[in-house]
């Protein structure tokens, strides 16, 4: 630079000095005109739609990850009910359940509750201060499942009904919890459904209003190629100012949701002292879609840019041949 | 590239045309033809007019040179190029070797003079300060050096010709187009810018203007390409 200047400064010296240029002079400006009310409009339609899809995202992530805790407790818990009866003693058959339940291969461990925690599970319904002691209540053992070898809880049912028929019956837990998980992977599946559809909704919008910008600027489109832009110039052009809205329009979107989801999480909090909020927090934990959740949402704000760019391109590729 | 210099020669005649038609008809869709059997040559650094009543294809037949259109039948050469099934690479690539000033001049309204005259530099992907002295230096030379950072609306008639040529020369162009390029202006100024031409022409550049102005034309002894129901006169 300082070169340039030593060896610039007597030529400007003798020559008659030239009018300098204005700062202001814009020189690069995009070649595709912005800041038209259609873009705002896209710009917007954009941030809607990753909104709902990252809305979708998360609350799939909640589901996911309840699931998934749901599933990790019922694969390691079974019950034995053991029921009072006339002329039986209950310590006996909980004794001699416990042992049927030992002999069978891939139980881990068995611990039987007492009578007085038999009682306390009953407080909810009867109320504390009761004397139960009249009361046949049944009896409970939970089994502790072994990974392996996997435990074969038909065959321990049919061995309990077998040796102790109406007295012991055998609890897996299995039955309504699965159905639980099944209805919890439909919700993945469908949200995950729902995200791909928005996506694609974003392409075709982006698709529409790509082919709306080059009809109206068909004049630029033109001009452009009588001065010798080729196709791939002005593809180019128009993915940079498309891309550009389909960020904005992300970000936004992105944000919204980002904070949407903070906002639950912060309603939930608030709620989790009254009775509803106990039972939210046993259905979705604590409305918390953790790193993946927010991960994920970043990520549908970003595919919803890279889409809007890459569309727009093919969509100028197309239109122009 | 090869067989143009293998051809050249002082004598212009023997040199490749820059443009040559052969036969050449056009017609718009199932319309009528609007150009019949037009056949002519434009040689290298010569300057020819185009004239002929309105309607009769002036346009037309610049916009086939352009290769904005195809002929119907008959066979156009471009820069020793036929063009019937030419890529789009090798278009662009000959659109680059010219230059054209539209009778509406086509200036980019959202763009300031300064970036429409320096379009052409910069679509062939250049970098703004590689080519900002040449567009500043032809901007003043087309006496638009005040005016290089106002937009096209607000410039009157006679800046946006200049603009519109100033752009047309910017990439000194082997071949250079004007539709009516004086339609616009007052006489006096529609001399100053046929000099303009001529000086250009004079550094090496095939001029083919189109015009209906007979006032013009005669004050330039040029070979005139006479238009009339479709059909091509050259006189001169």
């Amino acid at each position: 630079m300082a070169e340039t200047a030593t060896t610039q400064a007597p030529r400007a010296a003798s020559a008659a000095p030239e009018p300098a240029l204005p700062p202001t002079l814009r020189r690069n400006a995009p070649l595709v005109p912005t800041d038209s009310a259609a873009s705002r409009s896209l710009a917007a339609v954009i941030a809607i739609l990753t909104f709902l899809a990252a809305l979708c995202a998360g609350a799939a992530e909640i589901v996911a990850s309840s699931a998934s805790q749901w599933q990790g407790a019922v694969t390691q818990e079974a019950t034995i009910q053991v029921r009072p009866g006339p002329g039986r003693d209950l310590d006996a058959d909980i004794a001699r359940a416990e042992a049927i339940a030992k002999a069978e291969p891939g139980i881990a461990a068995t611990r039987v509750f007492s009578k007085a925690e038999a009682e306390r599970l009953l407080e909810p319904w009867l109320g504390a201060g009761l004397d139960l002691s009249d009361l046949p209540v049944p009896r409970l053992i939970t089994l502790k499942l072994a990974d392996s070898p996997v435990p074969d809880l038909k065959h321990l049912r049919g061995t309990l009904a077998a040796a102790m028929p109406g007295v012991a019956s055998l609890d897996d837990h299995a039955l309504w919890l699965q159905r639980l998980s099944t209805m919890a992977n439909t919700f993945v599946g469908v949200g995950i459904g729902i995200v791909a559809l928005v996506l694609v909704a974003t392409g075709l919008a982006v698709a529409f209003a790509t082919r709306g910008a080059m009809a109206g600027n068909k004049e630029v489109v033109e001009v452009l190629h009588f001065v010798g832009a080729d196709d791939d110039f002005i593809a180019r052009a128009f993915q940079r100012r498309f891309f550009g809205l389909g960020l904005r329009g992300g970000v936004i979107g992105a944000g919204l949701a980002l904070a949407a989801f903070g906002l639950a999480g912060l309603v939930a909090r608030a709620w989790r002292s009254g009775p509803a909020g106990e039972e939210i927090e046993a259905l979705f934990g604590a409305f918390h879609i953790g790193w993946r959740g927010y991960a994920s949402v970043l990520l549908i704000g970003v595919i919803a840019s890279v889409v809007t760019g890459i569309v727009s391109r093919l969509t100028v590729r197309r239109f122009l041949a | 590239m090869g067989e143009r210099a293998k051809t050249g020669s002082l004598l212009s005649g023997a040199e490749e045309p820059v443009v040559q038609f052969e036969n050449v008809g056009m017609r718009y869709g199932l319309g009528p033809e609007v150009l019949s059997d037009v056949s002519f040559r434009i040689q290298p650094r010569s300057f020819q007019f185009l004239t002929g009543p309105s309607g009769a294809g002036k346009t037309t037949l610049l916009r086939l040179i352009l290769l904005s259109v195809r002929p119907t039948r008959g066979l156009v050469s471009v820069f020793g190029e036929e063009v019937s099934g030419i890529s789009s690479e090798a278009l662009t690539g000959l659109r680059r070797r010219m230059g054209v000033v539209f009778q509406d001049f086509r200036l980019l309204d959202h763009l300031t003079t300064y970036e429409n005259v320096a379009l052409p530099l910069r679509v062939q992907g250049r970098a703004e300060t590689s080519y900002r002295a040449e567009v500043v230096e032809l901007l003043r030379w087309v006496g638009l050096g005040e005016r290089m950072h106002v937009l096209p609306p607000l410039l009157s008639g006679g800046e946006k010709q200049r603009a519109a040529i100033a752009r047309a020369l910017i990439a000194r162009p082997e071949l250079l187009l004007a539709d009516e390029p004086t339609g616009n202006v007052d006489p006096g100024l529609g001399r100053r810018l046929l000099r303009l031409f001529v000086e250009l022409n004079k550094l090496g550049t095939s001029v083919i203007i189109a015009t209906h102005d007979y006032g013009l034309m005669d004050l330039v002894d040029a070979r005139r390409m006479v238009l009339g129901q479709g059909r091509l006169q050259i006189e001169g």
